[in-house]
């Protein structure tokens, strides 16, 4: 472990964690964490999925309590009563997740709980002009008065940003901003809070986009599983540096060593596939052992396209599955055909939390384990001691509910039922979101395994390394299509950006253009 | 979190960490029920006697099988407030059925006379699942609107008033199955135990009955893991109905009759009874044997005002009423200690 606190002379730090974890039941996520943001500086948190970052953020902006440790504000103890009372002490915090109203107006939320008013009446006018300016001051042209369920995830994001900084702050926390913004709206951002800073804000960056952070950040400290690895000037660090201290090791051996197990036999053909409204006209082929990547911004289209493909919301197109067309109504459908798709919506649409793992496991295959209509609990109960070997899943207890298993744990079971169901295809969405590295490269491998088995496996993933560093070919969506292909060499992380910003344009695309 | 204090009392092991294990919200209700026992005959020692508690039994029959049902279809997430109307409609034309004389021999058209009260019932259950399935509409507003529906063509065939079964030589021969007993139980004692028994089995025991739960717990889950889930929810709301005709069947002989106003309010009885007895409203949790001890509970108030002077038997529906709301209080202290 590298502990090199840079000495800060001067200033009494604005906010400072001393010490501070953090324990959801008997599992520390966060160990001893110490480190101070001075007024007029951009102090990025950097770390991998999983690392801790975001329960930080919450901590210090009054969003939970430490199970130890304080939170200073100018050297005094800070003991916040939630995150409203930390807003009325300067400290602003700006959530990965869009927690906005969507049937309002931008205006609308933007004021929200702070509403300005004209007597009783509150004063639309004023505050759709307040808006507007709010807006336009991060580099954006939103209309005040649009709703929110009309605007693009990217715009959502920059009115959630223009929300908090109408807060009177002098700490802001921005968690992941750019995740879903183009480099175009990243730029912007990067500018508003150079600003900020300028104006002798303290700014508490969080992100892994390396580049970025190199671009913006004055210090930078990088968490690893819950502990903070070391804190230094952002002078002394390279992109390369931060990447080795947030994954601890060396970087090529968190992926599998790169077989071409990649067969000359095609067993998905999909031809001009629509989903109304999220993907179009999307053609392309799997083959056996295939590991295929779909890359893209989130909204680009790429879980509805499979979630379209597999029967799960309604699609029209052409699907040839081992040379034979076929039709998926319903999601049994393709299930019963040998392609099973894991969301990336583990808690939401893909385990039962409040269930056992038992329950959790067999729910996909249950006629597997039923005689006659009864339910065959010792069967079922043998499959999971399986599961739990095959999968490595790591449960305290047997009679756990899925929701208390951590991340990590929670993908696996995830995986072991749906591989019950022994696919030939196999689609995972996002299958390292949320998840420690260790588990990280237990999933890669077994994803490599599945291709040498003979199976076939896409993986869509808003990672790029990870992309990069298991598929044999990657396929990159933009606005609803596929709009590129990088294979071999050519699978760099610069090269996919191109095509999911649409920086450079794709020739069949310009040619479709000049039809159109 | 509980937890950590099973792993730190395993030494003490047996009854201790069993203790701690067990799920405090299915035990409750049997707690209640055994209060209410004390209470009653701490009130008047009568309320002990045998006839008394199989008369108090034999009473809580209809609502205790109608809520196994609404029990289905509330783990899985769904609500039917349609179950008194429908009574009152399943037993109105069971009754035109049985003085229509279709068939010759009266325990013949007695016997097709349940099998169409099943029907209708199973009918009417359709009916619910379908529009709310297929319509896509809050189970609350379509049950609503049968429920109104359900009443109203009751009120028509009677026309105003009430629909009595006219052969005294049948209803003499229906009687027994609410007066019957049999081995020491009335007979609407041994049904609940068969209707529950039925209900734990397929509710515990079959692919259906977990797909039932994965519904309630989380549509979306449900429907990523293949499952069908509007035949799911469909199929709960048949159940359903399939329950209400079975209780008719032990109204009828009761009275012989239907009126306008059978069946009033027993909605409210059979989701009270659900609720009190451990079935989560938001779907998910489903406890037959605790929704049974619900309807003993709310009939047992109800017998021990009449059989105590303390506060007047036209005050039991506030009684019921308070008795919900303090369930789902002890509910949530029990689950937030979780």
């Amino acid at each position: 472990m590298e502990e090199n606190q840079t000495t800060s002379p001067g200033p009494l730090p604005v906010l400072e964690a001393r010490g501070i974890a953090k324990a959801f039941g008997p599992v520390e996520v966060l160990t001893d964490i110490s480190l101070t943001v001075m007024p007029g500086e951009v102090h990025a948190i950097i770390g991998e999925n999983g690392a801790g970052k975001s329960t930080l953020m919450k901590l210090m902006s009054g969003h939970l309590q430490p199970t130890r440790g304080t939170v200073a504000i100018d050297g005094e103890p800070a003991h916040f009563a939630g995150p409203v009372d930390a807003e009325h002490r300067g400290l602003v915090l700006v959530h990965q997740e869009i927690l906005l109203a969507p049937d309002l107006t931008v205006a609308q939320n933007i004021f929200m709980g702070r509403e300005l008013k004209r007597g009783l009446m509150v004063n639309d006018r004023e505050m759709n002009r307040q808006s507007a300016e709010a807006v336009r001051s991060l580099g954006a042209d939103i209309d005040p008065t649009a709703q929110i369920s009309r605007l693009s995830i990217a715009r959502r994001q920059l009115v959630q940003i223009a929300r908090a900084l109408q807060v009177p702050h002098r700490v802001v926390i921005f968690d992941e901003p750019t995740a879903s913004l183009t480099p175009f709206e990243t730029d912007a951002l990067l500018k508003v809070i150079r600003d900020l800073r300028d104006k002798g804000v303290a700014v508490l960056y969080i992100s892994h986009r390396l580049p970025e952070v190199a671009a913006i950040a004055d210090r930078i400290t990088v968490l690893r599983d819950g502990k903070l690895i070391a804190t230094r000037n952002a002078s002394e660090l390279q992109p390369v540096d931060m990447a080795r201290l947030m994954v601890g090791r060396d970087m090529s051996k968190l992926y599998p060593e790169r077989e071409d197990t990649t067969s000359s036999q095609t067993v998905l053909d999909v031809k001009n596939f629509d989903v109304p409204g999220y993907a179009r006209d999307a053609s392309f082929t799997l083959r056996k052992g295939e590991i295929l990547g779909f890359a893209g911004l989130i909204g680009a289209g790429r879980t509805e396209l499979f979630e379209g493909l597999v029967g799960l919301r309604t699609g029209h197109g052409e699907i040839m599955l081992n040379g034979r067309p076929v039709k998926f109504h319903t999601v049994r459908d393709s299930m019963a055909a040998g392609i099973v798709y894991l969301s990336e919506d583990r808690k939401g649409k893909g385990l039962l939390l409040a269930q056992d793992l038992r329950t959790n496991l067999t729910l996909a295959t249950l006629e597997k384990f039923t005689r006659g209509p009864l339910i065959e609990r010792k069967r079922e109960d043998n499959s999971l001691d399986k599961a739990i070997t095959d999968f490595d899943i790591r449960a305290r207890r047997r009679d756990l509910l899925a929701g208390q298993l951590s991340g990590g744990n929670q993908q696996k079971l995830l995986l072991a039922k749906m591989m019950l169901l022994e696919p030939s295809i196999v689609i995972i969405d996002e299958p390292t979101r949320g998840i420690d590295i260790g588990t990280k490269e237990q999933i890669y491998r077994f994803i490599s395994e599945l291709a040498k088995a003979g199976k076939s496996v896409v993986v869509i993933s808003s990672e790029m390394q990870e992309l990069i560093g298991i598929c044999h070919r990657i396929l990159v969506m933009r606005s609803s299509r596929i709009v590129g292909e990088v294979t071999g060499e050519a699978m760099t992380e610069d090269e996919i950006v191109v095509y999911a910003t649409g920086v450079k344009i794709n020739e069949a695309e310009l040619y479709s253009a000049g039809n159109a | 979190m509980s937890d950590t204090k099973a792993t730190t009392t395993t030494d003490t092991r047996g009854f201790g960490r069993k203790f701690a294990d067990l799920d405090k919200t299915a035990v409750a209700p049997f707690l209640a029920l055994a209060a209410l026992f004390l209470l009653g005959a701490l009130v008047n020692p009568n309320f002990l006697s045998i006839d008394n508690l199989l008369n108090v039994l034999t009473r809580s029959s209809f609502i205790a099988i109608i809520a196994i049902g609404a029990t289905f279809v509330i783990s899985a997430g769904g609500l039917d407030l349609s179950v008194g109307s429908m009574a009152a409609l399943v037993a109105g034309i069971m009754i035109l059925f049985l003085n229509s004389g279709a068939i010759d021999g009266d325990m013949a058209m007695l016997a097709v006379g349940v099998l169409v009260a099943l029907g209708v019932g199973a009918l009417a259950g359709l009916l619910n699942g379908a529009v709310i399935t297929i319509g896509k509409i809050e189970p609350f507003i379509v049950t609503l609107g049968t429920m109104a529906i359900f009443r109203s063509v009751t009120v028509w065939l009677a026309d105003g008033g009430s629909i009595a079964m006219k052969s005294i030589a049948m209803r003499n021969m229906f009687r027994p199955v609410y007066t019957g007993v049999f081995l020491g139980l009335p007979f609407p004692v041994w049904l609940i135990i068969a209707v529950g028994l039925l209900g734990a089995f397929i509710l515990y025991k079959t692919s259906f009955g977990r797909h039932v739960i994965a519904v309630g717990s989380n549509e979306d889950v449900a429907r990523y893991s293949g499952i069908h889930v509007n035949r799911v929810r469909a199929m709960t709301y048949v159940l359903q109905g399939i329950c209400v005709a079975i209780a008719v069947v032990v109204y009828v002989p009761r009275l012989g009759a239907a009126t306008t106003t059978t069946g009033m309010l027993w909605e409210l009885q059979a989701i009270t009874a659900v609720v009190i007895g451990g079935t989560a409203l938001r779907g998910g949790v489903g406890r037959i044997w605790g929704t049974i001890c619900g309807a003993f509970m709310l009939e047992i108030v109800g017998n021990i005002m009449v059989l105590s002077n303390i506060v007047s038997e036209y005050l039991i529906g506030a009684v019921q009423g308070t008795i919900i709301i303090i369930a789902m209080l002890v509910q949530r202290t029990l689950q937030k200690k979780k």
